[in-house]
């Protein structure tokens, strides 16, 4: 860590790490820095940060290191064993797996994009107004997330999935119609800290509105827990996607996601091991990387449930 | 986990400020008619309110326009949606959730045949989950950061990381296909099908109970992998959940003073700290079993277990619509009362939290 180096401090290093700061700027940038010196320090944390940005490069590059799109079929070519032309096989329409496995990241990164953006803007707003306002409006909004809470959540989204057609982006929809409300219980509790304090006073004797309190007042405060959160409940989110694509009620073929995946492989078990097997290796890491990453943003940003499950 | 604040759904947060017992019993019990009507509602939107219309769903769109207005008026489609919602709400409350497309039965009786399925599967699977789980937890706290607690969070890691519907599929090729050391997917070989008379409708309790030790043996061999991989995400999540609490309470100055008396270091974690950890362990273990009650969906499909997830999976695919919902509204009740029974439990047990 930056601590055990011996040399004085110079440059960029010692003006991120002075102990007195001259701007504003100079000290988020300092804490941000101090921030990624723990996380760094962490090995948890960073085989995670590890995991998801292969994951980014991998979907960022998909059309430089794969032959095609994995969707057009080449029936000549169904159902080959992992060789040197194809590192994965092929799957019983003759696509190259490897080719899917990659542009399957795409799907599972839009699927992770979706939900966030969905998610956080309906917790973060629901939590912070109920925990600003207060009052009839915190208990009758509680009271709905309550019982969002107490919900079983993938029997849910299966029959929000059944009413609304089955599709990725509906599977998305109904996923974020059940997973919204812890976000709303925990902004609402960082809200209750912050309502009091003397710059939200300050701001509300300079005439701000609510809504501007609470969205550049308010929210700002709350986002760092919320993304632990998020990081965290992201490995359920993808598993959760891949198995409604599994029952055919997610993504729909010829789309390369990697739940469908494994469920077409399902009948050709016995003999192509490989067609299931590769896309649950890849649902595997990817979750994986997502709680390494979340536990270690927690410890980092969010020292104060470190102890916590 | 992400369903832990369930916990917080219970209790008296209603009436914070009256502590009378009574009051509290009061505000309990509006939480939970509250969450009830709440679940009723939201299944009601899924399946009244979206696009799908389940009057043409029953008579097809090539019936006459009579035909289909029966239809409507039969299925109370032509009142209004807060009508509609109170008879569904009674009748459900009856036990009414209408008939199943697919089986032409009453969906309740369809649900009786096959939740014990379910539960049987659930169960097993928490009591794996329990009885390793806790002891693997107990020793990461009190081992931490050597070896064994590496290997906890490890396993814990890939139990929470893993789908389990792919897990189930590659036990299946390893223990049934490949090594043949266990029966393949169903409850039992279809050679014991109804030699028992289900009574309990837990195939196991039930051979037992008549004697008949084959079928036993046959259907402990068939729940084995299914119930292993439930379990696996169960211990993942009590073995994480018992390290942390374990290691709030070795912590703690009673703990130093226990270890200082020249207490065994046996009595110290057994008699002393997991005696105050086994009330948190509740709850946990409760919405453990809550989510395999819901999770054994998948596992379901893949095993072809014959219970609730698979009985609502297949109705969707049949768009047997009040199978559906009578299916979700069962799996959320039980979900809701072991979350509350966990709660009022952990009260009764902790003197605290009263």
């Amino acid at each position: 860590m930056a601590m055990d180096n011996t040399s004085p401090p110079s440059g960029l290093r010692s003006w991120l790490l002075s102990d007195s700061p001259a701007n504003a700027f100079q000290a988020r940038a300092q804490r941000a820095y101090v921030g990624w010196l723990t996380f760094r320090g962490n090995p948890i944390a960073m085989a995670g940060l590890i995991i998801v940005g292969s994951l980014l490069i991998i979907a960022a590059l998909a059309p430089l290191i794969t032959g095609g799109e994995g969707i057009g079929q080449n029936l000549g070519n169904r159902l080959q064993a992992p060789s040197a032309e194809h590192w994965f096989g092929t799957d019983e329409l003759g696509r190259d797996i490897y080719d899917r496995i990659i542009w399957g990241s795409r799907v599972t990164l839009y699927i992770v994009f979706l939900v966030s953006v969905i998610v956080m803007p309906i917790g973060l707003l629901v939590g912070t107004i109920a925990g600003y306002v207060g009052g009839w409006v915190d208990t009758v909004l509680m009271r709905i997330t309550d019982i969002f809470l107490a919900f079983p959540r993938l029997i849910l989204a299966l029959a929000f999935v059944s009413a609304l057609g089955p599709g990725l982006e509906n599977a998305v929809i109904a996923i974020a119609v059940t997973t919204w409300s812890p976000y709303a219980r925990l902004a609402r509790a960082e809200a209750l800290t912050v309502r009091n304090s003397e710059y939200i006073l300050a701001a509300q004797m300079q005439g701000a509105s609510t809504l501007r309190i609470v969205v550049s007042h308010v929210v700002p405060m709350c986002l760092s827990s919320i993304v632990v959160r998020l990081t965290l409940d992201m490995a359920g989110i993808i598993l959760t996607a891949a198995g409604l694509g599994f029952l055919g009620l997610g993504a729909q073929p010829p789309l390369p996601e990697w739940g469908v995946m494994i469920s077409t492989g399902r009948d050709f078990l016995l003999d192509q091991w490989w067609i299931s097997t590769i896309p649950g290796i890849a649902i595997l890491v990817v979750s994986m990387g997502f709680n390494l990453l979340g536990d270690g943003l927690r410890d980092v940003l969010d020292p104060r449930s470190g102890s916590e499950g | 986990m992400s369903q832990s604040d369930t916990t917080k759904t219970g209790g008296a947060g209603s009436f914070p400020s009256l502590p009378s017992p009574l009051k509290k019993f009061l505000g309990f019990f509006f939480t939970l008619a509250l969450t009830f009507v709440g679940l009723m509602a939201v299944t009601f939107v899924i399946g009244r309110v979206l696009p799908t219309d389940p009057a043409m769903a029953i008579v097809g769109n090539r019936a006459s326009e009579e035909v289909y207005q029966a239809m409507r008026i039969q299925l109370g489609l032509d009142k209004p949606i807060l009508t509609q919602f109170w008879l569904f709400l009674t009748s459900a409350l009856q036990g009414d959730f209408g008939q199943s497309i697919m089986t032409a039965r009453p969906v309740v009786d369809d649900i009786k045949r096959f939740f014990p399925a379910t539960l049987e599967l659930a169960t097993l699977a928490t009591f794996i989950g329990v009885l390793l789980g806790i002891p693997m937890g107990v020793l990461a706290a009190v081992r931490q950061g050597k070896m064994i607690d590496h290997v906890v969070r490890v396993v814990g890691l890939i139990g929470y990381s893993v789908p389990i519907f792919w897990l189930g599929m590659v036990a299946l090729l390893v223990f049934y296909a490949k090594l043949e050391w266990l029966p393949g997917p169903g409850r039992y070989d279809f050679y014991f099908e109804g030699i028992v008379e289900p009574v309990t409708g837990v195939i196991l309790i039930d051979s037992a109970m008549v004697g008949e030790w084959d079928v036993f043996n046959n259907a402990l061999g068939h729940i084995i992998l299914p119930s292993s991989m439930l379990a696996f995400f169960s211990l993942a999540y009590i073995a994480r959940m018992t390290r942390s609490f374990m290691l709030d309470q070795l912590n703690q100055e009673y703990i130093l003073t226990a270890r200082v008396k020249g207490l065994p270091e046996r009595t110290v974690v057994w008699g002393h700290a997991f005696r105050n950890v086994r009330v948190q362990l509740i709850t946990v273990v409760g919405l453990s079993y809550a989510n395999l009650l819901e999770g054994s969906v998948l596992t379901e499909t893949v095993f072809a277990w014959p219970g609730i997830g698979l009985y609502i999976t297949n109705s969707l695919f049949n768009a047997d619509m009040n199978a559906v919902i009578g299916g979700t509204v069962v799996v959320g009740v039980c979900f809701v009362g072991i979350n509350m029974l966990s709660d009022i439990l952990y009260r009764i047990v902790d003197p605290r939290a009263r």
